[in-house]
C-alpha cells in the first residue's frame, strides 16, 4: 500500500493506450468507408442514450440497488437542475445553471439532512 | 495549431466548454481524492490523473488495480467502459479523415463525451471545404483544451488535497449534473426524449452486468427502439 509498483504504472500506461484506441477507433484505417444508413440514423439517438444510461443509475441507485426512499438528495438535485434548464429554455449558460441549481439543492439536503 | 488558436471558433469552443467545466472540475477533484483514498501512491495517482483521461474507465480500473487483478482484465474492462467512444469515433470520422494519422490519434485522445456532444451540436455536418474544416477543428481544439485543463488540473489538485476534502461532501455529483444539462440540451424531439427514457431504464435494469456493459446495452436498446418507431411512424427526419 502507498508504494509505487512497476506493474501498476504499466497498467496506467496501458489504460492510456486504451483511451487513444477507443476514441480513435474508426480514425485509424484511412480506407474509404461509410456508415450504413440505419447506423447514421441511430447516431441521432445514441448520444442522449449514453448520457441517460450514465445519469439515471447514478441518480436512483445505491451500490447496485434501486433506492427505496424519496429522501435522497440526488433525486431533488436532478429535478432542480432540469427545472432550471427548461425554465431558462436552454438559453445562455443553461448547463452551468443546471449544475449550480442542482448543487444548491443537493448540498444542503446531503450535508445538512444527510439524505 | 497556432491558426486554430487565432480562429474565432476556438473561442466559441472554449466558451461552450466553460459552461460544463465547473461540474467537470468538481468531478476531477473527486477523482483525484478517490484515487488516493483507494490506496494508490501519490505518484501513481498523479500519473493516472494526468494521462489516462477517461473518468469512467479510471473509476472502473481503480478497484481492480488495488486487488491486483491481471493486467488484461483491467485493460479489457477499460475498453468495455470506453466502448461508447468507438461509436463516437465512427460518427466523427468524416470530420477528421483529411488529417494525417498522428493528428487523428491526438484529436481522438482529447475528444471526451462532453466535447463530442457539444461539437456535434454545433456542427451537424462535416465541413464541405477547407475553411469549414478549419473552423470545426478550431472549435474542437478550444473545447477540448478547456475540458482537458479543467479535468487534469482538478485531478492533480484532488490528489494534493485528498487529505482535506472528505468524499462524503459528494462534490462528485456536480459531474452528473453537468451531464444532465447537456442531456437536456439534446432533447429536440419526442423520440430523443424516448431514447433517454429507454436508455435510463435499461441501464438500471441491466446494472448487474459486468464491466459497466449495462451502458452499452442501454444505448443499443434505446437506439433500436427509436429506429423501429421512426420507421413505423415515418417521422420527419430532423437534424441533430
Amino acid at each position: 500500500m502507498d508504494s509505487t509498483e512497476l506493474w501498476r504504472l504499466a497498467v496506467i500506461i496501458g489504460l492510456t493506450v486504451v483511451t487513444v484506441l477507443t476514441r480513435s477507433f474508426f480514425y485509424i484505417s484511412s480506407k474509404p468507408w461509410n456508415l450504413p444508413r440505419w447506423a447514421r440514423r441511430g447516431l441521432h439517438y445514441a448520444p442522449i442514450a449514453a448520457l441517460a444510461a450514465v445519469i439515471v443509475p447514478e441518480t436512483v441507485m445505491t451500490q447496485g440497488h434501486l433506492i427505496e426512499t424519496w429522501a435522497d438528495a440526488r433525486l431533488f438535485a436532478v429535478l432542480a437542475g432540469a427545472a432550471w434548464f427548461f425554465w431558462r429554455r436552454g438559453k445562455g449558460q443553461a448547463v452551468l445553471g443546471t449544475i449550480v441549481a442542482g448543487m444548491a439543492v443537493y448540498l444542503p439536503l446531503h450535508m445538512g439532512l444527510g439524505w | 495549431m497556432r491558426s486554430h488558436y487565432r480562429h474565432c471558433e476556438f473561442r466559441q469552443g472554449a466558451l461552450d466548454a466553460l459552461a460544463a467545466a465547473p461540474g467537470l472540475a468538481a468531478w476531477g477533484l473527486m477523482m483525484g481524492v478517490a484515487m488516493v483514498k483507494s490506496g494508490m501512491s501519490t505518484f501513481e495517482a498523479l500519473l493516472m490523473g494526468s494521462i489516462v483521461y477517461a473518468g469512467s474507465s479510471q473509476l472502473a480500473a481503480i478497484p481492480l488495480l488495488m486487488v491486483g487483478a491481471p493486467m488484461w482484465v483491467i485493460l479489457a474492462t477499460g475498453f468495455c467502459v470506453n466502448l461508447r467512444f468507438v461509436v463516437f469515433s465512427a460518427h466523427l470520422r468524416p470530420y477528421v479523415m483529411h488529417l494525417p494519422l498522428w493528428q487523428r490519434l491526438v484529436s481522438g485522445y482529447f475528444t471526451t463525451d462532453i466535447s463530442y456532444v457539444l461539437f456535434i451540436r454545433r456542427f451537424p455536418r462535416p465541413g464541405a471545404d477547407a475553411a469549414q474544416r478549419h473552423a470545426q477543428l478550431a472549435y474542437l481544439a478550444g473545447n477540448c483544451g478547456v475540458i482537458w485543463a479543467a479535468w487534469v488540473g482538478c485531478s492533480v489538485l484532488g490528489v494534493v488535497l485528498a487529505n482535506f476534502v472528505p468524499v462524503s461532501w459528494g462534490l462528485g455529483f456536480a459531474g452528473i449534473l453537468a451531464l444532465l444539462g447537456i442531456l437536456c440540451s439534446l432533447i429536440s424531439n419526442r423520440l430523443r426524449l424516448l431514447s433517454a427514457a429507454v436508455a435510463g431504464s435499461a441501464a438500471v435494469v441491466a446494472f448487474a452486468l459486468p464491466f459497466q456493459l449495462n451502458i452499452v446495452v442501454a444505448i443499443a436498446v434505446a437506439v433500436v427502439v427509436c429506429l423501429t418507431l421512426e420507421k413505423s411512424a415515418a417521422v420527419e427526419a430532423d437534424e441533430i
